[in-house]
């Protein structure tokens, strides 16, 4: 099979936008032949992460990845933004169900969704987040 | 990346089919359109009692799609405008649980056909 | 990592050669038994592909790793083969044989090839051996992925099998769960339940939970995230089979089934739909 393992970097914001996002992520995830309930997961993740990126920080990265582990293969997706940064992580982690806008429905639907989830951020700096999903 | 989705008026019915996956603010600028469409019709004495929502083509609705159509759902409530979706993929059913997003306001079905029976079901 | 190359034209002048003496090797080393798990026929095209293949590669001049660009071809064939051989029910070994026996009918030749130089012969023994063994390798590692992906076939097969789905009535669906419903059999009975929805534009599914050994806060969190999602589909759910002893650690546990439907047997489950369905049952005397 290919030895070049996937790999792909985005500029979220300048070169590609939302919806460009989920196709790339949709293509992808279809490749390495997650199942569609799979699929669907990771895309919505990644729109949402992208999202965040585009109101708080209006450009920012996007790196998709296949990685292995022992006998597992998953995709890994980081997405990267030198924006505003994220004051309180744990209060936007909380469910915000009726809260409108915050940032607190995008992050704990994604936890949700994915079998990984890391995120980092600083105010000011700017955020990172890590999300996995093995191919079962 | 200028996209609109169409909005059409049969009956007492405005139907709204997406006909491609749409960025946040094409989708704002619908959910402007639908209700402003309402409140015109309503207006003019053209009566608008149902909405429906046809998200067959969509393979991917995420938690700012999912808000926007409970909003939708809701501004036609109080205009006296029932709201059905219809066309919701199993995939998507399955994440937007998970997501826990109810499509709160919204009545739900399978397809365009049963979409308008429950509209004139409840419009009886 | 020349002077492989050479050993490209040898293969090529030699092909008719070593090509019969590999075949003949490979029909010793599987067992007569075997015999009618592979025709001849099929043996004798594997084998010149693979030689064919081979040769091609060798010429390119790697020999210490097999996972280059170069070796795609021959290493995409190999996962072929070594999966094909899997579903026929060779064992590992006889399909690494496949590998292996051509160096015995390759080495031969070589050595007569280069006979006069020590130090070039020992290379090329060690350039082509080292290929050939990283190859059997490989089929090896192959087969035994080619099991696995048979194995988790065969299981899910299973799992589909004890959970089915199924049309009661026009309209309406039936979903008898037998055994424990964890969070893997959840996701493919919403799963199948949801497409037969689409599938049969049906407005009902009775979920049957008789069988099922232990309800729980998890079982009962599965059980409603199925019916919300069959909700967005435009349909409902009732729950029937509801044991005493169920109803009874549901009420324990402080689970509340809320607006869902429920009824201890199949037969209520089925009357309030029939009833939602506008349909009533008469009894002819």
């Amino acid at each position: 099979m290919k030895n070049q393992k996937l790999y792909e970097k985005h500029t979220i914001g300048i070169e590609i936008d939302i919806v460009k996002v989920r196709q790339i992520v949709r293509e992808i995830s279809k490749k390495m032949r997650f199942d569609i309930v799979a699929q669907t997961k990771v895309v919505t993740a990644a729109s949402e992460l992208t999202r965040n990126v585009l109101e708080y920080a209006g450009k920012g990265e996007i790196i998709i990845e296949e990685i292995n582990d022992s006998h597992k293969r998953g995709l890994k997706i980081t997405v990267i933004d030198k924006g505003l940064g994220i004051p309180d992580i744990n209060l936007a982690m909380e469910d915000g169900f009726s809260s409108g806008k915050g940032l607190g429905k995008g992050l704990s639907g994604t936890k949700k969704l994915m079998d990984k989830f890391y995120i980092q951020s600083e105010v000011g700096k700017g955020t990172e987040v890590v999300i996995v999903k093995w191919v079962v | 990346m200028s996209q609109r989705i169409p909005i059409i008026k049969i009956g007492e019915n405005l139907i709204v089919t997406f006909i491609s996956d749409i960025d946040d603010l094409t989708a704002l600028r619908l959910q402007k359109e639908l209700t402003e469409k309402i409140h015109e019709e309503n207006r003019s004495g053209m009566n608008v009692s149902g909405v429906l929502i046809d998200l067959t083509i969509l393979d991917i609705v995420d938690s700012f799609l999912g808000r926007l159509i409970s909003n939708i759902a809701q501004s036609a409530t109080t205009m006296n405008a029932n709201t059905v979706v219809v066309g919701i993929r199993p995939a998507i059913a399955i994440t937007l649980v998970e997501l826990g997003l109810e499509l709160k306001g919204a009545y739900t079905a399978l397809n365009v056909e049963h979409g308008i029976e429950i509209l004139n079901d409840l419009k009886a | 990592m020349s002077g492989l190359e050479k050993v490209e034209e040898l293969l090529r002048n030699k092909e008719k050669d070593i090509l019969e003496s590999w075949i003949k090797a490979q029909l010793e080393n599987i067992s007569t038994m075997r015999r009618d798990l592979i025709s001849n026929t099929d043996l004798r095209a594997e084998s010149i592909n693979f030689l064919r293949e081979f040769t091609i590669a060798i010429k390119l001049g790697v020999t210490d790793d097999v996972t280059g660009p170069e070796y795609d071809k021959i290493r995409e064939f190999l996962i072929n083969i070594s999966r094909s051989r899997a579903l026929l029910g060779f064992t590992p070994s006889e399909t690494a044989t496949f590998v292996f026996s051509l160096k015995e009918s390759i080495l031969p030749y070589i050595q007569e090839e280069y006979k006069g130089d020590v130090d070039e012969l020992l290379r090329v023994i060690n350039g082509v051996s080292n290929l050939l063994d990283k190859l059997g390798l490989l089929s090896f590692e192959e087969y035994s992925k080619g099991r696995e992906e048979v194995i988790k076939e065969q299981i899910e097969s299973l799992i589909e099998l004890s959970l089915p789905v199924m049309k009661l009535w026009d309209d309406i669906l039936a979903v008898p769960i037998i055994g424990v419903l964890d969070s893997k059999r959840a996701k493919i009975i919403t799963e199948n339940l949801l497409n037969m929805i689409v599938e049969f534009g049906a407005k009902y599914a009775i979920i049957d939970i008789t069988g099922v050994p232990m309800i729980d806060s998890q079982v009962a969190n599965h059980l409603f995230k199925t019916i919300q999602a069959v909700r967005l589909l435009g349909a409902d759910a009732v729950i029937t089979g509801i044991r005493p002893d169920v109803a009874q650690t549901l009420v324990e546990l402080g689970i509340d089934l809320g607006e869902v439907v429920t009824s201890a047997v199949l037969a209520g489950g089925l009357e309030h739909v029939f009833k939602k369905l506008g349909y009533t049952i008469e009894i002819k005397r």
